[in-house]
C-alpha cells in the first residue's frame, strides 16, 4: 500500500506543481465544446436533433479522459529517457505495483480534468438529469480513466522514445476520438462509419455517459458496461505485458 | 574469516556472439572499498549490471551479502545501493521527496524515515536544500543527493558508477570524502568504476582491471605498479590494458543508463 501510495502521490504533485498541463490540458476540450457546440449547434438543432451542446458534454468527456491518459503515458518515456525509471526498477518491489501506483496517478489526473471540464460545462448551459446521475458518471469517467491511462502506459511502454509516441498519438488517439459517437449521433451517421465506431470500445463509454447524464442512448446501458469492464481488463493485461519488458 | 559480501563464481554474459563478460571470479571482502576499472566496453557495466540484478549472467555463480542474485533478486535489491552513471532522480519532486519514494520503495521504517533522510541530507551537505526542487540543482548536487538516497535503506554495497564523471575536482574531492567516511563508519562496501585512476589509486584499497571481458590484474594499486614494474596505476593500467583507443561497442553497456536499452531480456 505504501508503495502504491507515494507512486499515486508522486504524479498528483508533479500534476499540481504544472499549472501549464493543467490549463493546457482543459482547454483543448474546452476549445472543442465551445467552437462545435455553439457553432453546429443550430444545424444540430434544424435537423431535428434537439440540444447539441447537451448531446457533445458526454463526447468532450470521453476526449478529455482519452487525451490526458494517453498523454500521461509519455511519463515512462520521460523517466527512461532521464533516468528516473532504473531507480524504480531497480527497487525491492514488483513492477506491478510499480505499474499500478503510476496509472492510479494517472488515471486520478484524467478524473480531474474530466470533472473540471464537467462542471465548467455546466457553467456554459447544460444540465445532468439529478446528482445521482452525476455521480454515475464519474463512476464510468473513473474506469474509463483507469483503462485508458493502463492503455497509454503500455504504449509508452513498447516505444523507445518521443517520436515513436507521437505517432501513436496520430495513428491511435487521434482515430479513437474521431471514430466515435464522441461528435455525432449514430443513427443517422453513414453505415461505414456506424461500423467503426461500433468496434470503438470508447463508443460505449461516450453511450453509458449519455444514457446516465441526459439519459440518451444507442446501445442498452448493460453492453456499455459489459465493453467498459472488458477494455480495462484488456488494456490492464496490455500494460502489464507491456511494462514488464521493458529493458534497462 | 567472514564471508565475502560479493562472491563471483566462474560469471559469463554472452549477448548473441558477443561475450562481454567472459568466465571471471573476484570477491570482495565486507567494507571494502573496491575499484573495478577498465577500458570502455571491457566488461564493466555488463557485470555492475548482473551484480546487481538487471541482467542474468549466461553461466556462473553470483551471490551478495550471502544471496543468490539470480534467485533471491528481492533480497539483493534490498541490500544493494546503486548511483547510476546518469541521473536517475525526479526533477520536478523536492529532495526530501525523492528521499521519501525512495524510502518506501526500499522498506525503510516509516518512524526511522525522517531521521534517517535529516541525518543523510546533512551528511551530503543537502539539509538546507531539502525541500528544493531537484531541477533547480548542479550536478554536483544532484550527484551527492544521490548518495545519500543510495544510502538511505543502509545496503551491505554501494555501486558507484563512474560517479565523479563530469563533476569538478572540489566536487569529486568533497565526494570521495563522504565515501571514505562512510566505509570508515559504517563498515559499507564500496564497488566503484572510474576512468580517473587517480582517483581508484586514491581511494580504493583494492582494484580489478578488465579487460575483453576478463579479469587480467587484482591487487592494491602498488602491487599492480609492482607487477608490472611501473611507476603507478595508470602506467600499470596502460601496460595492462594497452595504449589504443577503444570504440564503445553498441551493446552500450557501460553506463547503468536507461538510453542504451538492451536487446536482451532481462530477468525479474
Amino acid at each position: 500500500m505504501r508503495v502504491l501510495l507515494v507512486l499515486w502521490l508522486r504524479h498528483i504533485r508533479r500534476y499540481l506543481r504544472s499549472r501549464s498541463r493543467i490549463i493546457g490540458s482543459i482547454g483543448q476540450p474546452l476549445l472543442f465544446l465551445l467552437a462545435l457546440g455553439y457553432g453546429l449547434g443550430a444545424v444540430f438543432e434544424r435537423a431535428g436533433q434537439g440540444d447539441y451542446l447537451e448531446f457533445l458534454v458526454p463526447g468532450i468527456l470521453m476526449q478529455t479522459i482519452l487525451f490526458s491518459s494517453i498523454f500521461f503515458g509519455a511519463i515512462i518515456i520521460f523517466d527512461r529517457r532521464f533516468g528516473f525509471l532504473s531507480e524504480l526498477l531497480v527497487a525491492p518491489v514488483s513492477r506491478l505495483k510499480i505499474l499500478l501506483g503510476t496509472s492510479l496517478g494517472g488515471a486520478t489526473i484524467s478524473l480531474i480534468q474530466a470533472i473540471m471540464v464537467l462542471v465548467i460545462s455546466m457553467f456554459l448551459g447544460f444540465s445532468a438529469q439529478s446528482i445521482i446521475a452525476i455521480l454515475a458518471a464519474v463512476l464510468i469517467m473513473s474506469v474509463l480513466s483507469l483503462a485508458l491511462t493502463s492503455f497509454g502506459v503500455g504504449l509508452a511502454a513498447s516505444v523507445e522514445d518521443f517520436q515513436g509516441f507521437q505517432a501513436i498519438n496520430s495513428f491511435v488517439m487521434f482515430p479513437l476520438f474521431f471514430l466515435s459517437n464522441a461528435l455525432y449521433p449514430l443513427d443517422s451517421a453513414p453505415d461505414v462509419l456506424r461500423i467503426l465506431a461500433s468496434l470503438n470500445p470508447l463508443t460505449y463509454a461516450v453511450d453509458g455517459l449519455r444514457y446516465v447524464l441526459i439519459g440518451q442512448s444507442h446501445f442498452s446501458i448493460a453492453l456499455d458496461m459489459l465493453v467498459l469492464l472488458a477494455t480495462l481488463v484488456v488494456t490492464v493485461f496490455f500494460a502489464v505485458r507491456q511494462f514488464n519488458r521493458i529493458q534497462i | 574469516m567472514e564471508r565475502p559480501v560479493i562472491e563471483a563464481e566462474g560469471v559469463t554474459k554472452r549477448f548473441g556472439k558477443l561475450t562481454a563478460v567472459d568466465d571471471i571470479s573476484f570477491k570482495v571482502q565486507a567494507g571494502e572499498i573496491f575499484a573495478f576499472l577498465g577500458p570502455n566496453g571491457a566488461g564493466k557495466s555488463t557485470t555492475i549490471k548482473m551484480l546487481t540484478t538487471m541482467l542474468r549472467p549466461t553461466s556462473g555463480k553470483l551471490h551478495l551479502a550471502g544471496f543468490n542474485v539470480t534467485k533471491d533478486q528481492a533480497s539483493v535489491r534490498q541490500n544493494l545501493g546503486i548511483v547510476f552513471q546518469d541521473p536517475s532522480l525526479d526533477e520536478e519532486l523536492s529532495a526530501k521527496e525523492n528521499m521519501e519514494l525512495h524510502a518506501a520503495l526500499y522498506h525503510v521504517p516509516k518512524d526511522e524515515q525522517g531521521k534517517r533522510i535529516d541525518d543523510l541530507l546533512k551528511l551530503v551537505g543537502l539539509h538546507e536544500r531539502k525541500d528544493s526542487y531537484i531541477k533547480t540543482f548542479s550536478g554536483g548536487m544532484r550527484r551527492r543527493l544521490e548518495i545519500a538516497r543510495g544510502l538511505l535503506h543502509h545496503p551491505k554495497v554501494l555501486f558507484l558508477d563512474e560517479p565523479t564523471l563530469g563533476l569538478d575536482t572540489q566536487t569529486r574531492n568533497v565526494l570521495w570524502e563522504y565515501v571514505k567516511k562512510l566505509s570508515k563508519t559504517e563498515g559499507m562496501t564500496i564497488f566503484f568504476t572510474t576512468h580517473y585512476l587517480d582517483e581508484a589509486e586514491e581511494v580504493a584499497e583494492r582494484i580489478a582491471i578488465i579487460d575483453h571481458g576478463k579479469i587480467i590484474a587484482t591487487g592494491t594499486a602498488a602491487e599492480l605498479a609492482k607487477k608490472t614494474k611501473t611507476k603507478n596505476l595508470e602506467q600499470a593500467y596502460l601496460k595492462l590494458t594497452g595504449d589504443s583507443i577503444r570504440d564503445e561497442d553498441n551493446k552500450g553497456n557501460d553506463g547503468l543508463n536507461m538510453r542504451t536499452a538492451m536487446r536482451n531480456r532481462s530477468f525479474r
